[in-house]
């Protein structure tokens, strides 16, 4: 089947979203997603950032489609084309529902664990304003322990669903849910009870905000700060191919490999996410390539002064603590 | 005086039981369909009658009927949207408490027609005594052997279950009141897949509204043909009006579609004028959701002729001096009617009522709604009505039901329609909060439409 999105014509298998095309071509074309998740049968449709215009519905049928839809969750027909970043109206309609999104979210990016691989603040970044337009109080809720390993913080959440997906799919009882409707809905256990599942940290590493952490690593390390690296161990739960976030010597973080659009390629179960932080208990593979664009890696794979600053040797003196400290790390 | 399909024995003592129902010709299209008819010829009378959903959208009900995906070895469901709860929309409610064999009837004969074995009644759970009304009215049926198995030696077996909702607007949408229906939580679904291609359980599936079930039995007794003689174009066959606010004689009416909106209002067969010998200010014709409309344009189109209630004529002139059908929800606003306290009514209604899942209807609901909030109470700023034209243009089309365009077109169309009645709460905040606005020019003749070129 032939789909063309922004211009660029792609083949697809049928049954293919409109999202996953456009995943195929890659780069800026791709519309943002904040709730679909390519491993999570029934997530996306949610959040509304992935609109995009179908201006011609099919080879049989070019009628363009009358509203804007929901590219994760639309299928491609032969034929389709599709406009995203070249159509106003789906870049109005976006910057719309990064709005709404960032009505009730507190914007506490300084103190959020999640901040620097955060998807909300990559989107609010590019398509949100400066200045909010909301005048009122946000809504606030209490943080929540659920287990001993996984803080949940609602005031955070965008509710795009996914972690109840995981626990759904991925583990094997479902003890959370969302309660409530509107923007009074809240992802709870109803009576605070311990989620406990042996693979119950994957909903850490789906949350695109940072309304879940990791509660071995909260408040440890800004994300810039440390370095991916790829590693693996034989475990009998999960596949056990991990990225273990090192901050100097020590192993602060495991997550799973997370790919560009930040799904993690395979589940990891918690023995391997909580408890294995030796750098003994792993075999490393490498570093773990991170986006130039990502903020994660600005800080230390290469570093490059200003032009201005190398050849200028009272601004080379004045920096040098600087220097010292960035080609260390 | 129109003809009564649905109504006509409304008033006959005791017409809720079966018995004084059957002596009435209750029943009758049951035996017509049952014995004499095949279920596609069902329903290409209902296709020939032109019926039109009445739950609001007004899609066809016939072409809804034979877009039913009927896979062979698949059962298949008719489910009974009673789930009503349109502020403004009591139709339905009227219907099953008054007549809920009419409804049985209804629903035997779609079932029929669909090929369905079991079917639902959804009814909303704030209406517990509609509930206990249709089970009574279910087992009456069935003892007199009009439901079960086997319907009048036809061969043709059906059960009919009354399921009471958790009282969630929401679930009035069809796919969020399927999965209700299923025991989940009443989220909508993400379409494709129709219902009508897998619906409840997966299954292929029809959600018709009430009024639309109790209009396939006339459309059975007398033939689609004769139905569609009634009304106006493409709205054809009656309407049930629930007409509210303040009017002399509010009610449930049954109307011909095509019956002039200032008739409507003003003559004592139906709503006999303005309480209190006040002056119409507004109008919502079908329900908070759709579009509300001063005076003067509910009574005349932008070109000048005289508004009807009909599909058409209601929604003649768009968004920008037109409104909707809608349900049915008939509700004037006399002089005295604050607008801007109205919309935030509405505007509150359908923030507690987002389901939540999608992001512009869950925070934009609420947004408006604290808007218009401190707009009624005297704290608001000039620049308020553009953020809120521009809110409700941000929800509306983005979201997966349409209950993001249902929240959207009220402000929306107030603001368009009664700027100024929004600006004099700005400019005269402390006075806002003590006294109305008034009728101002609302109801004055339209003026002379400018045709370009």
């Amino acid at each position: 089947m032939k789909v063309t999105i922004d211009g660029i014509p792609v083949e697809v298998e049928p049954g293919t979203t409109i999202l996953n095309a456009a995943r195929q071509i890659g780069g800026d074309i791709v519309p943002p997603a904040m709730c679909y998740y390519s491993k999570l049968e029934g997530s996306g449709g949610k959040c509304r950032t992935c609109l995009v215009k179908v201006s011609k519905g099919s080879e049989k049928d070019p009628r363009p489609m009358p509203k804007l839809v929901a590219s994760c969750r639309t299928t491609v027909m032969d034929g389709m084309e599709v406009q995203n970043i070249t159509s106003p109206e789906v870049v109005e309609a976006r910057k719309g529902v990064v709005e709404m999104l960032l009505l009730n979210h507190p914007l506490d990016c300084p103190v959020c664990d999640q901040a620097g691989e955060c998807h909300l603040q990559d989107l609010g970044f590019e398509h949100g304003a400066a200045k909010t337009r909301y005048e009122f109080d946000r809504r606030t809720f209490e943080k929540i322990d659920i287990g001993d390993k996984i803080q949940l913080h609602m005031t955070r959440c965008i509710l795009c669903y996914r972690c109840v997906f995981t626990a759904d799919q991925i583990t094997n009882t479902r003890l959370h849910g969302i309660l409530n409707r509107g923007d009074h809905s809240e992802i709870s256990t109803y009576i605070t009870k311990a989620v406990d599942n042996d693979f119950s940290g994957n909903i850490i590493d789906v949350c695109p905000v940072g309304a879940l952490t990791d509660k071995t690593f909260r408040f440890k390390n800004r994300v810039w700060f440390t370095k991916p690296v790829d590693a693996h161990r034989d475990c009998d739960k999960c596949c056990g191919k991990v990225t273990l976030w090192y901050k100097g010597e020590d192993v602060i973080r495991v997550t799973g490999r997370k790919d560009v659009y930040g799904e993690v390629e395979e589940f990891i179960c918690n023995t391997c996410r909580f408890d294995k932080k030796k750098t003994a208990d792993w075999v490393i593979e490498g570093p773990r390539k991170i986006s130039h664009k990502s903020v994660i890696s600005s800080n230390h794979y290469e570093f490059t002064p200003l032009p201005v600053v190398k050849t200028n040797p009272v601004l080379m003196e004045a920096n040098k603590e600087q220097f010292e400290r960035d080609t260390r790390l | 005086m129109g003809r009564k399909l649905l109504l006509e024995h409304i008033n006959v003592p005791g017409i809720n039981t079966f018995d004084v129902y059957r002596s009435k010709g209750g029943y009758a299209a049951v035996e017509k369909a049952l014995k004499t008819m095949s279920p596609d010829e069902v329903v290409e009378e209902v296709k020939k009658s032109g019926l039109r959903g009445r739950g609001g959208a007004g899609f066809p009900t016939g072409m809804k009927w034979s877009f039913l995906a009927k896979p062979e070895g698949v059962p298949r469901y008719l489910v009974c949207n009673a789930d009503e709860s349109e502020p403004g929309t009591f139709k339905d409610r009227y219907l099953m408490t008054y007549i809920p064999h009419l409804l049985i009837e209804g629903m035997i004969v779609s079932s029929f027609a669909l090929g369905a074995n079991t079917s639902y009644i959804y009814v909303r759970g704030e209406m517990m005594p509609q509930i206990r009304i249709l089970e009574k009215a279910i087992a009456e049926a069935k003892a007199k052997g009009f439901l079960g198995k086997n319907i009048l030696g036809s061969g043709y077996d059906l059960e009919l279950y009354v399921q009471p909702g958790g009282g969630a607007y929401i679930c009035g949408e069809e796919t969020a009141l399927l999965e209700s229906l299923e025991g989940k939580r009443g989220n909508p679904r993400i379409k494709p897949p129709f219902p009508a291609i897998a619906g409840l359980y997966g299954r292929p599936t029809v959600v018709n509204n009430v009024e639309s079930i109790a209009a396939v039995v006339p459309i059975v007794n007398e033939g689609g043909d004769e139905y569609a003689k009634l009304g106006i174009g493409r709205s054809t066959g009656t309407k049930l009006i629930s007409a509210g606010g303040n009017l002399k004689k509010p009610g449930v009416y049954e109307i011909d579609l095509g019956l002039p909106v200032e008739e409507f209002l003003y003559s004592d067969e139906y709503c006999g004028g303005i309480a209190n010998g006040k002056r119409l200010k507004a109008v919502v014709a079908g329900g908070s959701s759709v579009p509300i409309l001063p005076a003067n344009l509910i009574l005349k189109t932008i070109n000048n002729e005289p508004r009807l209630m009909s599909y058409e004529s209601l929604a003649d002139g768009g968004f920008i001096t037109g409104t909707m059908m809608g349900s049915g929800g008939f509700i004037a606003y006399d002089e005295d009617a604050c607008i801007v306290r109205n919309t935030w009514n509405f505007a509150r209604f359908y923030h507690h009522e987002s389901c939540g899942q999608c992001s512009p209807c869950r925070e934009g609901t609420g947004w408006m709604e604290k808007v218009l909030h401190r707009l009624e109470h005297g704290h608001g700023k000039m620049s308020d009505m553009d953020l809120l034209v521009d809110v409700s243009k941000k929800i509306e089309g983005n979201t997966i039901c349409p209950l993001g365009d249902a929240a959207a077109w009220p402000v929306a169309s107030a603001i368009r329609h009664f700027r100024d009645e929004f600006e004099w709460h700005v400019t005269n905040g402390a006075e806002a909060t003590t006294r109305n606005y008034g009728l101002a020019h609302y109801a004055d003749p339209l003026p002379k439409l400018e045709t370009a070129g």
